[in-house]
């Protein structure tokens, strides 16, 4: 009875040490002093713990369930020979590292880290600086990005990488990165169930958020400034995207939202400040678009074609100098209960919903949308004219579309 | 002509009209910098003011000033100067006087909003250029209507023809060619258009000098590859300058030879 207690007493007391695993300490002046012989003598459930120093190495993979923990940000440098940390493991923790120095390849997508096949991996608190991709994530599942921060110094498309990818990747949380100067700051490709919350994408070459054939994600609370294109999003469906902003991004060619094939969307409380397009769509159907603001956009909508059955309400329309511009005169969309800074009207019964409706279609837009090249004509006091008179019998912009109910009043105010 | 010039200038700058002129200028901008104190959208709002505004008061202003001072015209014209002179003084005294009122009206309250220490300046000096190009091309064209035309009522209505069909016709027709040539190529085309008018010139000047000059996109992309070299900014200032030339020189040609 005495031995079946003590042997339950110990196992009650060994069980969480042997759940928790050994500590293995690495450092310049330790026994084991490179990384990949920490990950080799370590079992499965151990803690790697890299003491601060300079450790040049890549390639290192991790093919048990290890926490690798850096302490005071230890020094990971690449030396631009490869990728250099690789988990091929589930329960994989990557925490606190500075890596540097990632390899740049035409035919491998060298990553500072890379997660192949495995589930309920944790990256966090890294720094990641001059590299090629920053953080991949391929074939794998049920994993957190968190509190990255990934600098990057690329100056051409074609070659440099990206700071997050996903790729064929399930239900797997982005928040709280910063990732800037790299060519898209997060990308999804056949990526679902994701959600990316409250990160900084800035400054990067071609979009600060991109999907591609991804359904069902939610992007909410980001921040994308001066990006070649904020976010583009192609060839998916059920998107939420929630209270993010977009602005500044500001070129001949950028936009703050790319919608492309885009089916069944929602577009609720975004806010999209000086943008050459706020947002640009082409092919997108059944979009809800609620609450955003629009403030100070070369265009704040361009509909480009295919769009039917999108329905824009309570959103304001603030200082844009175009607010929607379209290529035909078909309209299957609804406007409805929009704040426009250009509206002229009254409202003589005080229910804060105008008595005229308001034609956001100005015809200058539409003739740009015809012959590009008018828009040299912009400004000109001839324009002016011609849109007034537009505005008072319309000719040839679509003459269904109008916002019925334009409010007095802007939502925020 | 000098003293012509001073005459006409001291008659002119002591007129009521000029401090009218002066005052809109220095309300105009002291406002909008109340408004905004951004002097960058200060700048846009004015460029839209001074592309319609300086050359409608330019003409007529100028056309005014010919009728008005048409019997102390003909009073100096039995004294022994030359006609050249007389012509050309009045002509230099309006222009300047008003380009003086613009530069000064609009000056004076951005310096005073700090326009020094703002990197808008150059934005900005851009626009009191071409709006003293704009004051002397249409004072002169002004002054030749005047000339060619005895009956004040033919004259003013000239005048005002003139300014619409620079402020609105003329990008009527340049929209619509646009429009019909719209399969064949019209970078070129457009940049020609541009430089035949003083107007549409200063306005897409200023335009690509700023933030603006992104909603241009590709057309922009080609005028700016155009008006941002030393060859383009070179040539705008020959256009601008021809169109001061031309009709200043036809002054002094028509007055040579004008029965009075």
């Amino acid at each position: 009875m005495f031995q079946i207690r003590k042997i339950l007493f110990l196992a009650i007391f060994l069980l969480p040490v042997l759940l928790l695993g050994k500590t293995i300490k690495v450092c310049n002046s330790c026994e084991i002093r490179t990384i990949k012989e920490g990950v080799a003598i370590a079992t499965a459930l151990d803690t790697v713990v890299i003491k601060k120093g300079k450790y040049n190495e890549f390639d290192i993979v991790i093919d048990k369930p290890l926490t690798l923990l850096g302490e005071n940000y230890p020094i990971i440098d690449g030396e631009l020979k490869g990728g250099i940390i690789k988990v091929i493991s589930d329960n994989v923790t990557v925490d606190g590292l500075f890596i540097i120095n990632v390899g740049t390849s035409y035919t491998e997508d060298y990553a500072a880290v890379r997660v192949v096949k495995s589930k309920n991996f944790l990256i966090q608190n890294l720094v990641l600086e001059k590299l090629f991709f920053g953080i991949y994530i391929e074939k794998s599942r049920d994993g957190r990005i968190f509190h990255n921060k990934i600098i990057g110094d690329a100056v051409e498309e074609y070659n440099s990488g990206n700071g997050i990818q996903l790729w064929y990747s399930q239900n797997i949380d982005i928040e709280n990165n910063i990732i800037t100067h790299v060519r898209d700051g997060i990308y999804l490709e056949f990526a679902n169930d994701c959600r990316i919350k409250n990160n900084i994408s800035s400054n990067n070459l071609r979009y600060g958020l991109h999907f591609m054939f991804s359904n069902n994600d939610l992007y909410e609370n980001n921040t994308f400034e001066n990006n070649g294109a904020g976010v583009a999003v192609m060839f998916s469906k059920k998107i939420k995207m929630l209270t993010n902003t977009f602005k500044e991004n500001w070129g001949t060619a950028s936009y703050g939202l790319l919608l492309k094939e885009i089916n069944d969307a929602e577009i609720t409380g975004n806010i999209f400040k000086e943008n050459t397009i706020g947002i640009n769509i082409e092919g997108s159907n059944r979009i809800r678009y609620t609450k955003n603001s629009f403030i100070k956009n070369g265009w704040a909508i361009k509909v480009r074609g295919a769009c039917y059955a999108n329905i824009f309400s309570n959103n304001n329309f603030m200082y844009n100098s175009f607010d929607v511009s379209y290529n035909s005169k078909l309209n299957d969309n609804k406007f409805d209960k929009n704040y426009w800074s250009g509206y002229t009207g009254y409202d003589l019964d005080k229910d804060g919903i105008g008595d005229v409706p308001y034609r956001p279609v100005k015809l200058f837009s539409y003739i740009v949308n015809r012959t590009p090249e008018t828009i040299i004509l912009m400004r000109s006091l001839f324009i002016d004219i011609i849109d007034f008179s537009e505005k008072v019998s319309p000719v040839f912009t679509p003459d269904n579309l109008l916002d019925n109910y334009p409010l007095m009043k802007s939502k925020n105010d | 002509m000098l003293k012509i010039l001073k005459y006409s200038f001291y008659d002119l700058i002591r007129s009521r009209w000029s401090y009218v002129y002066l005052l809109f200028y220095l309300a105009l901008g002291f406002v909008l910098l109340f408004l905004n104190n951004d002097l960058s959208k200060a700048v846009i709002t004015l460029m839209n003011v001074i592309i319609i505004l300086v050359p409608l008061i330019g003409t007529i202003f100028g056309v005014m000033y010919y009728y008005n001072s048409k019997e102390f015209t003909e009073l100096l014209l039995a004294q022994p100067i030359k006609r050249s002179s007389i012509f050309l003084g009045q002509y230099l005294g309006v222009a300047l006087s008003l380009s003086m009122s613009l530069i000064i009206g609009l000056g004076l309250p951005f310096t005073m909003y700090g326009l020094f220490q703002s990197n808008t300046i150059w934005e900005f000096l851009l626009l009191l250029i071409t709006g003293t190009f704009l004051t002397l091309i249409f004072t002169a064209l002004a002054f030749n209507i005047a000339l060619y035309n005895e009956n004040k009522i033919k004259g003013f209505s000239y005048a005002i023809l003139l300014w619409l069909f620079m402020a609105v016709i003329y990008d009527g027709l340049f929209l619509m060619s646009l429009i019909m040539f719209e399969s064949y190529p019209l970078d070129k085309f457009s940049i020609g258009v541009t430089l035949f008018n003083p107007i549409d010139l200063s306005r897409i000047l200023i335009l690509l000098k700023l933030d603006i000059s992104a909603l241009l996109g590709y057309t922009g992309a080609v005028f700016q590859k155009f008006f941002g070299t030393n060859l383009g900014v070179i040539l705008s200032c020959v256009a601008l300058s021809i169109w001061v030339f031309l009709p200043t020189f036809n002054i002094y040609r028509k007055s040579k030879k004008k029965d009075f």
